[in-house]
């Protein structure tokens, strides 16, 4: 049987989100217990989360979250690690012994700092030096798996159902001002844990549910420009085309959603505002290949903020609803009543209609 | 005759009890196949100068003809093949190089047809052409590297010239003087209904044609016939041939019989000449002085037109390609070597060269891997004979497809592979006027129209099926192939997987 990486397994899923615009904290126990009443979206194949805010001890330095398959793995992998970064903190993640999480990998967090010698050396930014870093990991070594790699936010993820997820990785012990959740539906899957949800580079994290149909031809485009796709899934896809976006080529996020959930060219034809006509010829006809298609909607989380978007024919649900400083995303609005009962201004955003929400400027 | 005498290929076949003697066939046939005897009252044939090219089949009122291949055959030889030892009789009553029209007829492979397309169950839905928007259109030309901003962040929308396509098919080079006025008003004229382009090939644009400029591409080829820069300047793009799939390696061979007074103006040559084009271009020794003339072109143009490059598909397509990229190119077109012509030697027409499918697949995997895919588009030609081979070309990674064989057989030609004659019945690979003007171009331009729509519907319906709505998600996109019945080899070089995996 061929692992994920080898081989494309398409899936279907449950997303769930909640943020809070002054920065205020939650634990982890809404969110996880959000993903219950869609717990049939999901088959027990794989759950995450990604929560920012959580490491306010840490802030400045890079939260890596690593898989190991062996001890001698992780000690191969702190020599590499000791090449290239200062390493501050190095400590097990803990978590619950729960009966229906089984045959866990080595779960271990590394706060590192770049080594300044070999950054200034290598003649990259702090950012790109850390997410090649990253990638090489990733790709080179067995056995080894970066599943979270930015500063003050972390992700949790496993093969099981999202809300054992959550009580298994003691979410309820973390404060974050933003979380997101994920419920894996694959088709098939030999279950590994780095195939589940969300997906990570540096602080950008990605919930996902659909299947794009744009696959390949995204995978091919973004592959040249150093991003490595091992796990040959969408999310992974959609991370790294997020990161090009923003930080190589410098899109805002509205610009971004106009590039990957474009408009139809002929409701560009029929804008009236010519200055925003011309924006959306000039966007997609610089980046067709990140045009994605096929059904998703996704919450792109990074520090500071969330995303929430649709393809643009709106082939999967998602729901918006708010409470107080709250914003809440679900694929059902089920999901959102748990964490509040009494959310607000529940909608259907449009397909392609990015939804974005920014903590307030000092409060994250 | 004796030894001189080759039987002829083709019989033709009278129904006597259905032929009533008109003369159509007579009149049609330039070859002078058919006659009326009057002394026996009813029509002859001459099967010696029968190119099967169908003409009187489809024209006699009564279906009283057919013409089939004549089964007067030497004795079988699997090594020594009827058509092999033909051509050695016909070169040693002649002594010259064999001539041949149109792609290579010989039973090469054809890699589309092992090549199978993808669509969605189940995990993701098919999408609905008929219902839902279904988006063809492409932009074709260099993508700058990195966005820029003005002082306010606002974007700055400024693009290098592009050419816009309602859909990815372009009618390939084609030149006139190798076809005739109408088959290139037809062509023309199409393509500016269509939203595509059409290409002058070599042979200049005649003045009439200037009108259709926004949706033409104008060639400039190592003989440079026509070319000025009012001609430069007629077009939306101007395309340097440096090669042709079907004659990789030598130049345009246009028979002096074919240059009449309108084409003698149109080439600025004499009447009457033979237009031979040099192989390389004198100009162009190497990838260096390509640049020079890119850079040329497009100084003479006011830096407001792409340049596209057309080269053979040969060996090494991949490294030649990726120079192509560096020399200020916009665009890259690929021809294969099933692609046609109006004449060429049989020789390198039947063997030099590779197929399409391979070079298009080593060249988009060789510029993505030199992270160049995005200064150039690349087009692609040479047998493209449907919309599945549009389907199939644009997943392996072009960005669009170039045809003229399936845009000539629109307009009328059998594929009698007789250009070279200049004789062409159907009015299309000919410069007599009473040939020409069988090729209406009122009909001939809607039939093109019809053709490429009925192409876009079908590329919309197998779009839709993959569950892809907009024509650049499915560019390069191969995960949407599968190949059936080929060797591990071909499926790396094509970058697929086999059916079933």
């Amino acid at each position: 049987m061929k692992y994920e990486g080898q081989v494309r397994i398409p899936s279907g899923c449950a997303i769930a989100a909640v943020i809070s615009k002054d920065g205020n904290k939650m634990t982890g126990e809404a969110i996880t217990d959000a993903m219950k009443p869609m717990h049939d979206r999901s088959n027990g194949l794989g759950g995450g989360f990604a929560a920012y805010g959580i490491y306010p001890e840490y802030k400045d330095f890079y939260a890596l979250h690593m898989f190991f398959d062996s001890r001698d793995t992780r000690k191969g992998c702190e020599v590499f690690l000791k090449e290239y970064f200062e390493i501050v903190k190095s400590e097990i993640i803990p978590t619950r012994k729960i009966a229906s999480i089984t045959d866990e990998p080595i779960i271990w967090r590394y706060f590192v700092a770049p080594l300044k010698s070999v950054l200034a050396s290598m003649q990259l930014d702090e950012k790109e030096y850390v997410a090649r870093a990253v990638m090489k990991i990733n790709s080179e070594m067995d056995g080894a798996y970066v599943f979270s790699s930015g500063k003050n936010m972390g992700a949790f993820k496993a093969v099981g159902f999202p809300e054992d997820v959550g009580v298994f990785y003691k979410l309820d012990e973390y404060e974050g001002y933003s979380w997101t959740a994920h419920g894996r539906y694959p088709t098939n899957t030999p279950g590994w844990w780095g195939g589940a949800h969300p997906f990570t580079l540096l602080d950008y994290s990605i919930v996902h549910n659909g299947e794009i149909s744009s696959y390949d031809a995204n995978r091919r485009f973004i592959e040249m420009f150093g991003y490595k796709c091992t796990l040959r899934t969408d999310t992974e896809v959609i991370t790294y085309i997020m990161d090009y976006l923003i930080r190589r080529q410098g899109l805002t996020l509205p610009e971004i959603a106009s590039v990957i959930a474009a408009p139809f060219w002929s409701t560009i034809e029929r804008k009236t505002d010519l200055e925003d006509k011309e924006k959306h010829i000039y966007l997609r006809t610089l980046f067709p290949s990140l045009l994605i298609t096929g059904p998703f909607s996704i919450v792109f989380g990074f520090n500071g903020g969330l995303m929430a978007l649709n393809d643009r024919l709106k082939l999967r649900s998602m729901v918006v609803g708010e409470k107080d400083d709250k914003v809440f995303i679900a694929s059902e609005e089920a999901a959102i009543r748990i964490m509040e009962p009494d959310a607000e201004n529940i909608y259907a955003p449009r397909g392609g209609e990015p939804v974005i929400i920014n903590v307030k400027e000092g409060a994250f | 005759m004796g030894v001189e005498f080759i039987y002829p290929e083709f019989e033709v076949i009278r129904n006597d009890e259905r032929c009533i003697g008109c003369r159509v066939c007579e009149r049609q046939c330039a070859n002078e196949v058919h006659r009326y005897d009057v002394e026996r009252g009813r029509m002859m044939s001459d099967e010696t100068t029968c190119v099967n090219c169908q003409r009187c089949v489809s024209l006699c009122p009564t279906r009283a003809l057919k013409i089939v291949k004549s089964d007067c055959t030497l004795r079988e030889n699997a090594n020594w093949q009827n058509d092999t030892i033909k051509e050695v009789y016909k070169q040693a009553n002649s002594g010259g190089v064999l001539l041949s029209s149109m792609g290579n007829p010989k039973p090469m492979p054809v890699y589309w047809d092992k090549i199978l397309i993808n669509a969605s169950q189940v995990t993701n839905p098919s999408i609905d052409p008929l219902r839902e928007p279904m988006e063809t259109k492409v932009f074709l030309g260099k993508k700058p590297e990195k966005i820029t901003r003005d002082e306010n962040g606002r974007l700055i929308t400024d693009l290098p010239p592009h050419l816009e396509l309602s859909m990815p098919v372009m009618f390939s080079a084609m030149s006139y003087g190798s076809i005739s006025y109408n088959a290139h008003a037809s062509l023309a004229r199409a393509a500016t209904k269509l939203g595509v382009y059409y290409n002058t090939g070599e042979g200049g644009l005649h003045e009439d044609f200037f009108k259709y400029g926004e949706n033409t591409i104008v060639q400039v080829a190592s003989g440079r016939f026509g070319v000025n820069e009012e001609y430069l300047s007629a077009g939306a793009a101007i395309e340097i041939k440096m090669g042709q799939g079907a004659k990789p390696g030598i130049g345009g061979h246009l028979p002096g019989m074919k240059i009449n007074d309108e084409i003698s103006k149109t080439r600025m040559i004499p009447k009457g000449t033979d237009a031979i084009s040099p192989a390389p271009h004198h100009d162009i020794y190497s990838i260096e002085d390509l640049r020079q003339l890119v850079f040329s072109l497009k100084e003479a143009t006011n830096w407001e037109k792409p340049v596209i490059v057309k080269i053979a598909a040969v060996h090494n397509v991949a490294a030649i390609a990726s120079g192509v990229a560096r020399s200020g190119a916009d665009i890259i077109a690929i021809d294969g070597f099933r692609g046609g012509t109006g004449a060429a030697p049989t020789r390198i027409r039947d063997n030099v060269g590779i197929p399409i499918e391979l070079a298009l697949a080593s060249v988009d995997a060789r510029l993505r891997d030199e992270g160049i895919r995005n200064d150039v588009s690349v087009v692609v030609g040479g047998s493209v004979r449907s919309a599945a081979d549009v389907v199939k070309a644009i997943a392996l990674g072009a960005d669009a497809c170039y045809i003229a064989t399936s845009a000539l057989l629109a307009l009328g030609c059998h594929l009698c592979r007789s250009c070279n004659t200049g004789k062409c019945n159907w009015g299309i690979a000919t410069q007599r006027a009473d040939l020409v003007k069988r090729l209406n171009p009122d009909i001939g331009y809607q039939r093109l129209v019809n053709l490429v729509t009925a192409w876009d519907h079908e590329i919309k319906e197998m779009m839709g099926g993959m569950g892809i709505n907009s024509i650049e998600a499915l560019r390069g996109n191969r995960l949407m192939l599968r190949g059936v019945g080929l060797t591990q080899k071909e499926l790396d070089i094509l970058g697929i997987q086999h059916a079933g995996e």
